[in-house]
């Protein structure tokens, strides 16, 4: 696209996709510094004499080992990944019969319906949380992983029936017409037929809600008392930090091992991430 | 159950129960299939906005239910400094982040749109902020922040830009300002890949005809490029302002709303009223002080997707 001078290449092009990725991964870089360094390197003031912040020649496993020793962390990681899973199968089953109806079928006030669920899409977490932990508590669903499997689904079914909506009406008609001359009930058409086909928006709405619920951090923190059953974030958040010291390295060791699984989970399907985005955003 | 008799029912077969002559009318079906959606969206979302307002109304706290006291509580607020700032706050933090949020992303839109070496990898780590969990990515941030150890005031120092350390978080207006780069920061991938998706939707050969007539860049931008663009960017930009403007994470984890509540939110505030004191209804009100602003903007964002529906 850019024609001309090399030099014009250097300065529209690489050096400012070169600082946009500076800027954009180098808290990464310096949370994998940070978890391996020992504290005596981590805790030096920032102007001391030949000292070399990005870099370290000890590196140290501390870090992980306090994490895995003297925390619950493996817990916390077992609790993430459990309620992220059910709440995204949950969200998944409830999104795809959803958009399935809404996109599909005829039936009285479809389009307020569809409207409806839209709407709630767009109504963030911090809206609704007190009165949640409210009926929460009343429901008796405090400090389990049930309080937060039932309440994910509220903001990832939205997004799911949204999104298959557009799978659903990629689909042509007469696939399904076809199904049905040839003897399959209405459920068998969708089960069989119509499903099938909608697979790749299925991968992407489950991708991006396992990321979203792995990344949700109020209902859980205010759901959510006991230590054994918190989760990634907000044990972090709430375990890690006495007072007012931070342990600096446990918690960048931590904030690291708590990013990877989602990372793997995103770098196996990053197409189909990007999918989900761009069609949430679109409809 | 009804679902495993059905599966196991071969194609050819008539349907042979009655349950099953029930779903073959399509609103019976689509009934069926709704129900566990209106079920869970009910009873976490709909009931909860109504137990809101009616907390918001009385003056109940933890464990005190409490009497109906009307709109005491945002009497209350309203009349409160500090609500008044994280007001402010709300609408600046949302206003500034949304304006470098779409111009950085719409510039790294226009770099990641060219053809280069190792693009389906860049696009693939320029994602990274997005996806990984808030919370922790914030947690590096204010590591690189902190008023002792920061990393950029050893770089600044380094590079000559400053002679004595800057306490980030110590200062109302700097701490603001590390809260809003930390939110630009996140934002910005959300806004590149999505307006790349809108950039790839435009035909390349609009630019070239145009460019065959002798239009120059900064034209093709503005009179091809930019209106083309426009429903993508207005969707996106709405979706960015809702959740900025409800935005928790960031803030409880840089600053806690500190120094002196100075850099509170809407929803850092209600937080720390509502669960941190305890004071249920108040934070019920103060949260719920939100909801005027949200509505204005889904429905601008309704009309607007009904309108280029339409069209």
């Amino acid at each position: 696209m850019i024609e001309g001078a090399r030099w014009r290449k250097w300065v529209f092009f690489y050096i400012p996709m070169a600082l946009f990725l500076l800027f954009l991964l180098f808290p990464f870089y310096w949370m994998v510094i940070t978890s391996f360094r020992p504290d005596g390197e981590l805790y030096r003031p920032w102007n001391s004499v030949n000292y070399n912040p990005f870099w370290t020649w000890k590196p140290t496993w501390d870090h992980v080992k306090y994490l895995f020793e003297e925390t619950l962390f493996a817990d916390w990681l077992w609790n993430t990944t459990f309620i992220a899973l059910v709440s995204t199968a949950i969200s998944l089953v409830c999104g795809v019969f959803a958009g399935y109806a809404l996109s599909r079928l005829n039936f009285p006030f479809a389009g307020s319906l569809g409207t409806g669920i839209f709407i709630t899409y767009l109504v963030p977490q911090t809206l609704l949380f007190i009165p949640l932990a409210e009926i929460i508590r009343n429901y008796r669903l405090g400090d389990t992983p049930w309080s937060l499997i039932l309440t994910y689904p509220t903001f990832l079914i939205p997004f799911c029936t949204w999104l298959m909506m557009g799978y659903f009406k990629a689909v042509p008609k007469e696939l399904e017409e076809c199904a049905r001359i040839d003897g399959a009930s209405r459920w068998q058409a969708m089960l069989y037929i119509v499903i099938p086909v909608a697979i790749p928006g299925i991968l992407s709405a489950g991708i991006f809600a396992f990321t979203l619920s792995w990344n949700e951090f109020i209902y859980a923190l205010v759901f959510l008392s006991s230590p054994a059953q918190k989760t990634v974030p907000v044990g972090v958040t709430s375990e890690l930090i006495r007072g007012d010291v931070f342990f600096w390295g446990p918690l960048m060791a931590g904030a690291l091992l708590g990013s990877v699984p989602v990372a793997i989970a995103y770098s196996f399907f990053v197409e189909h991430y990007v999918a989900g985005l761009t069609g949430s955003v679109k409809g | 159950m009804a679902i495993t008799s059905v599966a196991t029912t071969g194609f050819g077969e008539p349907p042979p129960r009655r349950r099953q002559r029930i779903f073959e009318d399509e609103r019976w079906l689509a009934f069926a299939l709704l129900v566990p959606t209106m079920v869970l969206l009910g009873l976490f979302i709909a009931y909860p906005f109504v137990r809101g307002i009616l907390l918001s109304v009385t003056d109940s706290r933890v464990g005190v239910p409490g009497d109906f006291v009307g709109l005491a509580n945002f009497y209350k607020i309203w009349n409160d400094s500090i609500f008044r700032t994280s007001v402010y706050n709300t609408f600046l933090y949302t206003g500034v982040t949304t304006v470098f949020k779409l111009a950085l992303g719409l510039w790294l839109a226009m770099l990641l749109n060219r053809n280069f070496r190792g693009k389906a990898f860049t696009r693939a780590f320029i994602l990274l902020p997005f996806i990984v969990p808030t919370v922790l990515s914030t947690f590096a941030w204010k590591w690189m922040f902190d008023p002792t150890f920061s990393v950029l005031n050893w770089l600044m120092f380094h590079l000559g830009l400053i002679t004595s350390r800057i306490n980030w978080m110590g200062d109302p207006d700097l701490a603001m300002i590390s809260i809003c780069v930390v939110n630009i920061w996140r934002g910005v991938p959300f806004f590149a890949i999505s307006l790349l998706a809108g950039l790839q939707t435009i035909s390349p050969e609009l630019n070239e005809a145009a460019a065959i007539d002798g239009a120059k860049p900064w034209q093709r931008f503005w009179y091809i490029t930019w209106p083309l663009l426009l429903p993508v960017t207005m969707v996106v930009v709405l979706f960015s302002v809702i959740q900025t403007f409800a935005d928790f994470q960031i803030v409880y984890v840089m600053t806690g709303g500190g120094p002196a509540n100075a850099t509170h939110l809407f929803a850092t505030y209600a937080y720390q009223i509502g669960i941190g004191t305890g004071l249920l209804s108040e934070g019920a009100a103060i949260s719920l002080a939100m909801f005027p602003i949200l509505f204005l903007v889904v429905i601008i964002q309704l009309l607007y997707i009904r309108r280029v529906e339409v069209r």
